[in-house]
């Protein structure tokens, strides 16, 4: 296994853009519908490179993502983008509807996803599209690790027939794989292997996990670190795997802890090879104004409540069906 | 020279006025919007200097009535900031008409302050009638709290909510507009601030809403042109909203404003790249200047 290294820093929706470009040079019936926030989302790389298949559609998300409905089904691959809070929910009967029952070629971007948009406050911090989304029928969800995910997974979507959703990130974070690293819709990626507990993560958390990693090693327990880019199509078989192979699990995302990652692979491994789980994310609640690292150490969503997670679970596996929580001790997520 | 800011404790009264005396109270709100976007280190600059003046006539010129000692008083009027991000001049006007102190607004958008990014009603700063900043929405707010009034309550209440022109883009803008027409929400004054700019460009350009005055007016509203920045052509419209009202004229107004973002500040006056930014230390210096 390659030495996982900081690369530098770069926000995942400069991957999206550039992704985009990559696509367009390659296919000529990818469109782009902007939804007066091109220069965040990073649609603007493609409106200059291609303005004849670029297509403003003002701030008006519901009607953005059915125009792209029409385009794809005369034949085209269809993106609209804008920030998640707007592209994921603005729209949920759109995407129900004309995107995901059509079963067709609309491709989503949910930019300035999660807690470190931050200043923007609540209003803007999307926290729950991973729930919405990964329930649609025929939908592809992916959530990148990094910038250089971002674009491989870009281009990924593009590739792939039916209706995607990508969900990326205001804030310059961790570049940790390279053009070299494997990428694979569907297909979770083990950076770091461990037998003594998994940790699954997805976007900005996966870094996280592999500080929260580095950090047990020194105190002797070896952490499977799995990237669970995809969450639709979920990949079982990593996560089964890891189930059995560990017998405890942490999941990590930058989400609401009810309905993301932790869902679905609690989903996953309660029907196939039940073991006990933490979740590390948001815990119902909604976000605030704050710096993006502030409210990442507030909200809990850092390396140390991943280890501290690990910590615990370890201990729930070892004291096997004691480790079941009883009744009056059953923890839930207000505090 | 380092910038040090300072905001001044200075008040408003809400009282009727003549068109010269708001010029004062608008310059105060100007200098609290760079002031606490320059601190934030974010925040939209362009929209809320373009509506300071509407804003001063709007609280401080007894247009309104409301009570800053009691905040939940169940005769006020309410107002929605359906433009959400415009929140810092409503932030400033409400410190200015004494809901709290100026001194919040050195917390504009910084981790644990009630001066959120966007409203947030779960921060219960008083004045602040919902959260917004999912654009659109507001103005459904507001055509639902005109309908309580009117046909649930029968109250004497009035409603007020401002939209940017970018955000009647949204189709449920227009979904607002068909039901008060159609409940003859006489007691809906729906401001639109009409400076032609959004992020991506003009209006014009991203995405037409002209002719809008026509619009309205199609959809059943008593619809009234004005300068935005002219104190007597602001004064004089929400007059004639007023009279509506009290006369029961059976169709809500639309008051179509035409301004220019970025207003009273020399190098952001009708720049749509001032839509989402703060000034830089040196742009506050020059925009102060500009603001004595
Ligand atoms: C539903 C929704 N979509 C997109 C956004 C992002 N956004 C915030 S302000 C804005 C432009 C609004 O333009 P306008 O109403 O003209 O405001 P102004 O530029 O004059 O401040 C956009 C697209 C949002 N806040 N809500």
């Amino acid at each position: 296994m390659n030495e996982i290294k900081l690369l530098g820093k770069k926000p995942t929706r400069h991957g999206f853009g550039e992704g985009l470009v990559v696509l367009g040079e390659k296919y000529d019936n990818v469109i782009v519908l902007g939804g007066d926030i091109t220069g965040s989302v990073m649609t603007s790389y493609f409106q200059e490179k291609f303005p004849e298949r670029f297509f403003s559609i003002g701030v008006a998300e519901q009607n953005a993502t059915t125009i792209a409905a029409g385009f794809a089904l005369s034949g085209k691959i269809a993106f609209f983008a804008s920030y998640s809070a707007f592209s994921a929910f603005r729209n949920a009967d759109q995407l129900r509807i004309s995107v995901a029952y059509n079963d067709i070629n609309v491709k989503i971007g949910g930019g300035h996803a999660g807690i470190t948009v931050g200043p923007d406050g609540a209003t803007h911090q999307a926290l729950e599209e991973i729930a919405f989304i990964r329930t649609l029928p025929n939908m592809t969800l992916v959530v990148p690790a990094d910038y250089t995910e971002a674009k491989k997974a870009t281009i990924a979507i593009g590739e792939k027939f039916g209706p995607c959703f990508i969900r990326f990130g205001r804030s310059a974070v961790p570049m940790f794989t390279t053009d070299d690293s494997p990428f694979a819709l569907g297909k979770a990626n083990i950076l770091r292997e461990g037998k003594d507990v998994a940790i699954v993560a997805c976007g900005l958390l996966v870094w996280e996990a592999l500080l929260a990693a580095e950090e047990l090693s020194k105190k002797g327990i070896n952490a499977r670190v799995i990237n669970n880019h995809t969450i639709k199509p979920i990949d079982v078989e990593t996560l089964v795997n890891a189930a059995r192979d560990c017998g405890c699990m942490v999941t990590a995302e930058e989400h609401q802890v009810h309905g993301g990652l932790g869902g679905a692979v609690a989903e996953v491994t309660a029907k196939n090879y039940p073991v006990p789980i933490e979740f590390v994310g948001v815990r119902d609640k909604f976000g605030c104004s704050g710096e993006p690292e502030e409210l990442m150490v507030k909200f809990g969503l850092t390396w140390k409540e991943i280890y501290a997670s690990a910590l615990k679970v370890i201990e729930r596996r070892d004291k096997g069906f004691i480790g079941y929580r009883q009744v009056k001790d059953v923890e839930d997520y207000k505090e | 020279m380092a910038l040090e800011i300072t905001f001044s404790d200075k008040t408003f009264e809400n009282k009727k006025r003549n068109p010269d005396e708001f010029s004062e109270i608008a310059l105060e709100i100007r200098r609290d919007i760079i002031k606490s976007l320059y601190l934030a280190k974010s925040g939209h600059s362009g929209g809320t200097l373009g509506t300071s003046d509407i804003f001063s006539v709007l609280f401080f010129g007894g247009v309104m009535k409301y009570n800053p000692q009691k905040p939940d008083w169940k005769d006020r009027d309410r107002f929605v900031l359906s433009a959400g991000h415009l929140c810092p001049v409503l932030y400033s006007t409400l410190a200015r008409a004494g809901f709290y102190s100026p001194e919040e607004l050195y917390r504009l958008r910084k981790f644990g302050s009630r001066l959120q990014g966007h409203p947030g009603f779960d921060m219960k700063l008083p004045g602040i009638e919902s959260s917004t900043g999912s654009l659109g929405q507001g103005v459904s707010i507001a055509v639902g709290m005109a309908m309580s009034d009117k046909h649930a309550d029968k109250n004497n209440r009035k409603v007020f909510a401002l939209t940017g022109d970018g955000e009647v883009e949204e189709g449920t803008v227009w979904e607002a507009a068909m039901a008060a027409a159609h409940y003859k929400l006489d007691n809906l004054c729906w401001i639109l601030d009409n400076n032609d700019c959004q992020i991506d460009g003009r209006v014009k350009d991203v995405m037409s809403i002209y002719p809008v005055d026509k619009k309205f007016e199609a959809f059943g509203f008593d619809v009234i042109n004005i300068d935005g920045h002219n104190y007597n052509d602001i004064k004089n419209a929400f007059a004639k909203f007023k009279s509506n009202h009290e006369s029961k004229i059976g169709k809500p107004t639309a008051i179509i404003a035409k301004t220019i973002m970025g207003k009273g500040v020399s190098f952001m006056e009708d720049k749509y790249i001032w839509h989402g930014n703060p000034p830089n230390e040196e742009q506050a210096k020059i925009a102060l200047e500009d603001l004595k």
